[in-house]
């Protein structure tokens, strides 16, 4: 395959075939060769042949092979004549991450970091199979889907701040709880306010080093030592379901022909089937805000109990990974609306947009970039370059490098606990494989993830956040 | 004649991807259960208590294939059952749609047993099934 270095941090592969634009990639030469060592390439490229595809398919700086669409693939559609896929928004739909702030300082937590951390696993379930607080009753399941976190805020969970800085104020109002299946509805009903296994977790972390002192402030960051509390989870098996029942609905309209990948699935974005599938999509977007919502209220309630006071835990933002969205962007200098996917990526909006709270709206919205377990966190703002550049979005996260065997393999679950120890970061998990699996050896440099993202443009640095204690779904 | 090996996983960086084994098609499928469930928790170690039935349908062989294995999710996620293995698959290629019927052997008291990993999906990703003897189904599942 034709790959051109355009500078130091952006990749291309020119049309050809069925390309209907070029794929570009964000990376340094050193995240391109694990990118190159996966399908990654090749799945970017069969996105770039989807009917109605805008300027380009893009790879953001932390991707890896997925199925049909790249992880960390961004890419833009028509709405007459392009199309939407479940497969390019992912089976975790809102697969997310939300940061909470505080006044405490790392001095404040060490002495109680131990009692904290299993609280904080005590009050919110987590592992797989780990059932929610309570067993839901299919209307009220409904009124969730529809309402996300605002059903949350309504029945006792956090505040209207909380919904104030969250990604679409935390309930997509195109959502239709009548389209989702009842296989999705039963798995989502014992699910409700779990974490789930997997790379998903919950960390109290300290704020380890400051690039931009004005844009820290304006997100709620005063000081290095500052305590932090990053929430990463998602819609757990109703959004799976969700994925998994309209790629078999697109399959069985429109067949497999013609299809690189069954996964590539997709229908036009305003046919009824396609209608259908953004609709549902968005009542798992709202349930996974509603999940974050009361983890956070979970999380406010121990660190009221155990350090006195949770006061000061504002929400910095609610970020979504996985997801399609209706958006505005210049294309050929036309403002037009387009249907974004992003597989493994962030919105990462600029100055000015109305789609971010308003206190945030000159500068850029917080862009929450979640490290492997034990490793590094980013707080990034979103830049007007990055609309240009990826229709504003960029990385996600670490992105995995090892597969869960090899990791197995190589490393030892309580033997990762005691490297992290020796660190001074308490880890408390369900399952010592799961930990294993998990190691920040399996993952790719987040360092030198965001860095590209900073130095191409797509997020600017703001702050790093380093982990005091982990709780592992 | 006794099958060396009834799965192998493969290296797939983000997720899992198996190969599952059998004299026939069949035998093949419910060796894909074993090795969806060694994800979850070992299949040995779960006491065959209890049977569920399961009868799924499709247009081609992958989506009875997918739809199959997602039972086992299923029934765990939503009634807290763990399978062990998978007994009297009987696969139906006749008429307009492809039918397989089984019996999933297994408990339904989780708390009994260590789980360790979660399946999200079945993907079509990568899907390959050969349908001569012996026959062999390769899968990737999301976890």
């Amino acid at each position: 395959m034709e790959l051109v270095r355009k500078s130091d941090f952006v990749w291309e592969i020119p049309p050809s075939g069925q390309m209907k634009v070029p794929a570009t990639i964000y990376a340094s030469s050193r995240l391109l060769e694990s990118v190159r060592n996966d399908k990654t390439l090749e799945q970017a490229r069969n996105v770039a042949c989807l009917p109605g595809i805008q300027r380009r398919s893009y790879v953001m700086p932390d991707a890896h092979q997925g199925y049909g669409f790249p992880i960390g693939g961004v890419a833009a559609f028509d709405m007459d004549e392009g199309v939407i896929s479940p497969g390019g928004v992912g089976y975790d739909i809102n697969c997310g991450v939300r940061l909470l702030r505080t006044d405490f300082s790392e001095k404040d937590i060490l002495p109680k970091r131990k009692e904290l951390l299993a609280e904080i696993f005590k009050e919110v379930p987590a592992g797989v199979g780990k059932g929610g607080v309570t067993r839901l009753s299919r209307s009220v399941l409904k009124d969730i889907l529809s309402k996300g976190a605002e059903w949350a805020v309504e029945s006792g969970y956090g505040t209207g701040d909380d919904l104030q800085m969250t990604e679409e104020y935390g309930r997509m109002r195109e959502a239709g709880p009548d389209e989702i299946s009842s296989r999705a509805l039963e798995r989502g009903i014992p699910q409700l306010g779990t974490l789930g296994a997997g790379n998903h977790f919950l960390e109290i972390q300290k704020v380890s080093e400051i690039f931009d002192p004005e844009l820290a402030r304006i997100f709620g960051v005063q000081a290095v030592g500052q305590v932090m509390v990053m929430i990463h989870c998602g819609s757990r098996g109703l959004g799976h379901q969700v994925a998994s029942d309209y790629i078999e609905l697109m399959t069985g309209k429109f067949g497999t022909r013609d299809l690189p990948d069954r996964e590539l699935i997709n229908a036009p974005v305003r046919s009824p089937i396609g209608r259908q599938y953004y609709a549902s999509m968005c009542a798992a977007v709202n349930y996974a805000f509603a999940n974050r919502q009361m983890i956070t209220h979970w999380v406010r309630e121990v660190f009221s109990r155990v350090m006195g006071s949770s006061k000061g835990m504002r929400q910095v933002y609610d970020v979504c990974h996985n997801v399609a969205k209706i958006e505005k962007h210049m294309i050929e200098g036309r403002q037009r609306e387009v249907c974004v996917h992003r597989k493994g990526a962030t919105r990462s909006f600029g100055p000015g947009r109305s789609e971010i709270p308003e206190v945030y709206r000159p500068h850029g919205q917080p862009v929450i970039i979640p490290g492997s377990m034990g490793t590094a966190s980013y707080l990034l703002a979103g830049t007007a370059e990055a609309e240009e550049l990826s229709f504003g979005s960029t990385a996600h996260g670490a992105g995995r490098r090892m597969s869960r065997h090899e990791a197995l393999r190589r490393f030892r679950g309580e033997q990762v606990r005691d490297e992290l120890q020796k660190k001074g970061i308490e880890l408390q998990s369900t399952s010592w494989r799961g930990v294993a699996e998990e190691a920040s050896g399996a993952y790719k440099d987040v360092d030198e993830v965001v860095r590209v993202s900073h130095e191409v443009g797509i997020g600017r640095l703001v702050a790093r956040l380093v982990p005091l204690a982990v709780m592992k779904g | 004649m006794e099958l060396d090996e009834k799965f192998r996983f493969l290296d797939h960086t983000a997720d899992a991807m198996f190969q599952a084994f059998g004299r026939t098609l069949e035998e093949a499928f419910a060796n894909a259960v074993l090795a969806t469930v060694s994800l979850m928790w070992d299949p040995g170690k779960v006491e065959k208590r209890a049977r569920r039935p399961v009868n799924v349908e499709g247009m081609d062989l992958e989506q009875i294939l997918v739809r199959f294995l997602g039972e086992v999710v299923y029934l765990w996620e939503t009634r807290g059952f763990l399978t062990a293995a998978a007994e009297d698959v009987c696969i139906d290629p006749s008429g307009d749609a492809f039918r397989l019927n089984a019996v999933f052997l297994g408990d339904d008291r989780p708390q009994r047993y260590e789980v360790f990993g979660d399946v999200k999906a079945v993907t079509y990703n990568e899907m390959k099934i050969e349908r001569g003897r012996p026959a062999s189904v390769q899968v990737v599942l999301d976890i």
